[in-house]
């Protein structure tokens, strides 16, 4: 038996994260998993939304925290000392990132980031991640309990099929001292459509050369009904702000069409969107590492092909 | 009074490395170094550097100091945040240091912190180029029992404390950091600053101070990896791209949508 605890977490509106669903389908592939969610935070209404096949109990411990995830911190590693799981699962999202990196040297614990498969039991768990920005692959086995591991947005399909888990409560931990205190939150206006969540997405590089093109950008995302993406040179040029970022540090999108203009296809921007359904990339450089990922493509320069490619589309979709 | 800053640098292959030179010795697991492309400081390490700069920019008294850990390090790439305006260079050199995992390279730097401290403050980039990992500044919070803010896009002195911006999913958190804490810095915070010429000549005259693990009181045996690392490779790419050409670019343009809407994709 392979016991797993998986650290749910929750939208603004209540609803468990893709990246829950997918980590559900992950745990399930470990031998004979026995998986616990953990809902932190306000457990009110949770575990309707992870009645899902495979999750034997939903633990709800309380962490209303005002720090950098510090509460929370000290109530999961409370519950891994308590229920000594053999591989605790995070999403590789702002939190699983941060916690699970603290929770791991919390307890001495082996930890594998971003995380793209997964497979054994506990006592030898195996996992491949990316790394050199997505150049390579690297296989490694944790042979200690318990394995702290995050995944990788997209990697695993997310759990459709329901199941009746049991509910059970946890008093949290003594509260403790938060060090570092957020006095305020400010959410940056988004678009109608957002990134993570859209269908289509039209991305421009550093081969734009200014921040003006993204205006044609946007304009065949709207057509489309889609977002705005663009590459970390582009971000860090000023031309775009750092919320369309796309790739290893930026946003990771599974769009059903990536729309790649003039990016080179640097494997740490493919990190975030490899799981496009398909990637059309136009690029003047044929020799470009975009083309080697793309499904289609035009090699060209994107003045001359993008303004025909957005009259044609507005026409199909009118 | 002067604020101690370290920020954790590592040298790591230049991730501009064409793809074609990119390549793995499978024998080994390692990546051998490309031919006529030096070795650099992760870049996010240079974001940690320059917000130690801006700090000191903005008129605090700060004392700006680099630690690495690793082992046949090259002298060029490693000065690079000396010339940009850091202090000292510190330099944790051993034999096998270079490829540590994370749990043991936290250790190090633990030991030399401690060494080499105490530090009001302790800087390093959100991640490194190499490993893609994000966890040695992370676990260093923990082991030193610091405060952690990690993804920090701008940061002043605030009396003791320090006032940071911290970047989350769609904006910002407001946060108050106190001294000491770990912060791990983010490539929002802007491109680091070039070294200028003076910059440069100070960096050439200055050395590195170097620890060895006996120095810092570990032997190779508090250094096990908790990750075995089985397989290094490259994988397959099995895409075949359709390339669409019209008789011109225009052209090519209209055609790509009229093959994308046979396909369903628009």
């Amino acid at each position: 038996m392979t016991s797993i605890l998986l650290v749910a977490e929750f939208d603004e509106q209540g609803d468990v994260t893709q990246g829950a669903l997918q980590a559900i389908t992950a745990a399930k592939s470990l031998s004979d998993a026995q998986v616990t969610a953990v809902v932190a935070g306000d457990a009110s209404g949770s575990a309707s939304s992870l009645a899902v096949d495979g999750v034997v109990t939903v633990s709800a411990i309380a962490a209303a925290d005002n720090g950098i995830f510090e509460q929370v911190t000290a109530d999961l590693a409370a519950l891994v000392v308590s229920s000594s799981p053999d591989v605790v699962i995070f999403s590789k999202s702002d939190f699983g990132s941060v916690v699970g990196a603290r929770l791991a040297f919390r307890l001495d614990a082996a930890l594998a980031a971003d995380c793209i498969e997964i497979s054994g039991s506990g006592g030898s768990v195996s996992v491949t991640r990316p790394v050199y920005g997505g150049s390579a692959l690297a296989e490694f086995e944790i042979a200690s309990s318990p394995a702290v591991l995050t995944l990788r947005a997209g990697a695993f399909e997310p759990t459709g099929d329901t199941g009746s888990p049991s509910v059970e409560s946890h008093d949290g931990e003594a509260t403790v001292e938060q060090r570092a205190l957020v006095s305020d939150t400010v959410a940056e206006a988004h678009e109608s459509v957002r990134l993570e969540d859209a269908d289509f997405v039209v991305s421009g590089g550093r081969g734009l050369g200014g921040p003006e093109p993204f205006s044609v950008l946007t304009d065949l995302a709207n057509v489309l009904g889609g977002a705005v993406g663009a590459s970390r040179a582009a971000c860090d040029a000023g031309w775009i702000d750092h919320s369309h970022q796309v790739g290893l540090t930026g946003k990771t999108v599974s769009p059903d069409v990536y729309i790649a203009v003039a990016i080179s296809g640097a494997s740490q921007h493919m990190a975030g969107c490899s799981s496009s359904r398909a990637i059309v990339a136009i690029n003047k450089d044929g020799d470009s590492n975009i083309f080697k990922e793309a499904r289609f493509g035009v090699v060209g320069d994107w003045e001359k092909v993008l303004p025909s490619f957005l009259a044609t589309v507005r026409d199909l979709k009118a | 009074m002067t604020l101690r800053i370290v920020v954790l640098a590592k040298q790591v292959p230049d991730p501009e490395t064409p793809p074609s030179q990119f390549k793995i010795d499978e024998s080994t697991n390692s990546v051998l170094p490309p031919n006529g492309v030096p070795p650099v400081v992760n870049g996010f390490d240079l974001n940690a550097v320059e917000a130690a700069l801006q700090l000191r920019d903005a008129g605090a008294d700060v004392e700006i100091t680099v630690l690495s850990v690793g082992s046949e390090f090259v002298m060029d790439a490693m000065k690079k945040p000396l010339a940009m305006g850091a202090d000292r260079l510190v330099l944790v050199d051993d034999e096998g240091l270079d490829r540590i995992d994370a749990a043991a390279t936290v250790k190090v730097l633990a030991a030399a912190i401690e060494k080499d401290g105490p530090f009001d403050l302790i800087l390093g980039g959100r991640q490194a180029s190499d490993w893609d990992q994000a966890h040695v500044t992370l676990g260093l919070a923990e082991v030193l029992g610091l405060p952690l803010v990690s993804l920090v896009q701008k940061l002043e002195l605030d009396g003791d404390s320090i006032a940071l911006r911290r970047v989350i999913p769609d904006g910002y958190q407001v946060v108050s950091a106190p001294t000491p804490s770990v912060l791990t810095i983010t490539n929002e915070l802007g491109e680091p600053r070039y070294p200028n010429l003076r910059g440069i000549m100070q960096a050439s005259r200055k050395k590195p101070e170097i620890f060895s693990l006996v120095d810092l009181g570990l032997s190779d045996s508090d250094l096990s990896p908790k990750l075995e690392l089985k397989r290094l490779y490259v994988p397959e790419s099995n895409r075949q791209v359709e390339l669409i050409e019209g008789d011109d670019e225009a052209d090519s343009g209209v055609k790509l949508a009229l093959r994308l809407r046979k396909e369903k994709l628009i």
